[in-house]
């Protein structure tokens, strides 16, 4: 760790709360992807499925 | 066909590949490549900047080693400024050339382009206080980012009060194309409200202290990291965002097979 | 147009609340500031001219969805959309009749609100100067945000929050330049700007609305 002085808890406050938000970001981004591409190949096999049912019909 | 006009097609060809890579498909499947090594990339720019602007840079005159929040500090407000810039771009793109991916591309850089806003209001304020003795000042720089947190956030709330996507993606076009003009003329108005307080006590460094390679250096790398992770998560929110249109058109479908 | 503009005038008189409401907010968060921020004179001498701006703005924002929303409601704005007036000719004309129902008032009122806030003597002429100024672009610009929102149920308070930071630099020239001139400074250069933004607004925003509003009507 380099000698910081006085302004410490500036420079690591301010790494910190970079740092923080960016992970937060990160996380939130991924959570909402994972659920994106959930949802999608849910529907998508769901269509899949009705088309091929469909075909079966005819 | 004349060599001339040969040549014009030619070059209008090369560039209207650009627009191959709008159609969602090609997106997806582009940026289903590029994205491990894209987030490689982000990584190691990232933590390269990161590391060496914590650990190896000496204190400075004035600032003594607050001067190390300029890692952090100066990409983000650049980078803030930026995702703005490119979300206007794209909402142009959408507007002329009705491009989802562009509309969408928008929408995603909104989240990251305020985080980035906040933490340069952090750092901002962090950075203030040792120097001024005061958690928050009226200072032209901050007061700017303020504001520009507050289009964010309109812009945000624009897209998710409006249920037609087509529509919120039109809207919310106007709103950036029209709140930029404001964006720009409102830094003006501040920079002239506060000349009575703080003059000359602006945050940033001078330009000539940047000059000094050994504080140059890292901070161009770090804002490369910024600019790598920008694209990489615009580049991860986009695929979700596409995945969740074709989500809500199937939905729409499927609602009206039943009905 | 002219036809359009008085409709509208008349709407806004006669569906009562329309009309007085606007002036008795500002009358009302004026009364409210002192309990806020304590009665002594001298510290309301000198915010006076930035709470008049203040709550002129804010009063002008709460009648600004008023602007579209009931002619959207009972199908009067796809009639408009389809009349051989612009739409573009519409919103301004719009934006008039707001600026006529609810800005003006304002502007006549604040002087006499000044007395309240212990405004100092030149004080009142250029409150009322620079509120006749900048009031018809918040409503011009107002009438932009409410185009934006006009489908939406209950756009009000997204309504505010599009809106407020657009209102930055008029609120600050406008404050600014009453400051200045009650402080003895030269007030032109806020006072250019000022007029500046009333000028651009109504020339450039109208096209803006109107797009928003078309995008709305589909």
């Amino acid at each position: 760790m380099p000698e910081l002085g006085k302004y410490a808890g500036a420079v690591l406050g301010s790494w910190a709360i970079t740092l923080g938000l960016l992970v937060l970001l990160i996380a939130l981004t991924w959570v909402q992807a994972r659920a994106a591409k959930r949802k999608h190949d849910e529907i998508e096999a769901r269509r899949q499925a009705g088309q091929r049912a469909a075909e079966k019909k005819r | 066909m004349s060599a001339l006009n040969q040549r014009t097609k030619q070059a209008r060809d090369n560039i209207n590949w650009i627009w191959e890579w709008a159609n969602p498909v090609k997106f997806m499947w582009f940026s289903g490549l590029v994205l491990p090594y894209l987030i490689g990339l982000t990584v190691l720019v990232f933590g390269t900047g990161f590391v060496w602007g914590f650990f190896f840079t000496p204190e400075a005159e004035n600032f003594g080693s607050s001067v190390k929040i300029i890692y952090v500090h100066v990409p983000s407000a650049f980078m803030a400024i930026s995702a703005w810039f490119m979300m206007v771009v794209a909402s142009v793109i959408w507007l002329i050339r009705r491009h989802h991916v562009s509309a969408l591309a928008a929408k995603a850089a909104a989240p990251v382009g305020t985080v980035f806003t906040l933490i340069a209001l952090a750092t901002g304020a962090l950075w203030g206080q040792p120097m001024w003795g005061t958690w928050w000042a009226w200072d032209p720089r901050l007061t700017s980012f303020l504001i520009l947190f507050l289009f964010y956030l309109g812009y945000m709330a624009l897209w998710a009060a409006i249920e037609n996507p087509d529509t919120a993606a039109d809207l919310t076009a106007v709103l950036a194309i029209v709140g930029s003009v404001f964006a720009i003329l409102s830094r003006y108005a501040v920079n002239f409200w506060n000349q009575g307080l703080h003059q000359g006590a602006s945050l940033s460094m001078d330009a000539e202290e940047n000059v000094a390679d050994v504080y140059w250096i890292p901070l161009v790398i770090a804002m490369g990291g910024f600019m790598l992770f920008f694209v990489t998560m615009v580049f991860i929110r986009t695929r979700a965002e596409i995945r969740l249109r074709r989500v809500h058109a199937l939905e729409l479908r499927e609602r009206m097979a039943d009905a | 147009m002219i036809a359009l503009m008085l409709r509208d005038l008349r709407l806004a008189i006669r569906a009562g609340g329309g009309f007085g409401l606007g002036l008795a907010f500002f009358l009302i968060v004026v009364t409210l500031v002192p309990f806020g921020v304590g009665p002594e004179s001298d510290i309301l001498a000198r915010i006076a001219p930035g709470i008049l701006w203040l709550g002129a703005l804010l009063a002008c924002l709460l009648s600004l969805d008023r602007i579209f929303q009931l002619d959207f409601e009972d199908g009067s704005l796809d009639l408009l959309a389809t009349a051989p007036l612009p739409m573009e000719g519409t919103v301004a004309v719009k934006a008039l009749a707001h600026w006529v129902t609810t800005g003006l008032p304002l502007v006549l009122a604040a002087p006499a609100l000044g007395v309240l806030l212990n405004l100092p003597a030149p004080g009142h002429l250029w409150v009322f100067v620079t509120l006749l100024l900048g009031t018809p672009a918040l409503s011009m610009i107002g009438a932009f945000g409410a185009a934006l929102t006009v489908g939406l149920k209950r756009g009000g308070l997204l309504l505010s929050l599009l809106v407020l930071p657009l209102y930055v630099p008029t609120l600050i020239f406008g404050a600014e330049a009453a400051t200045r001139a009650i402080d003895g400074f030269d007030n032109t250069a806020p006072l250019m700007m000022l007029a500046g933004i009333t000028l651009a607004s109504i020339a450039l925003l109208p096209f803006a609305a109107a797009a928003a509003l078309r995008i709305n009507l589909r």
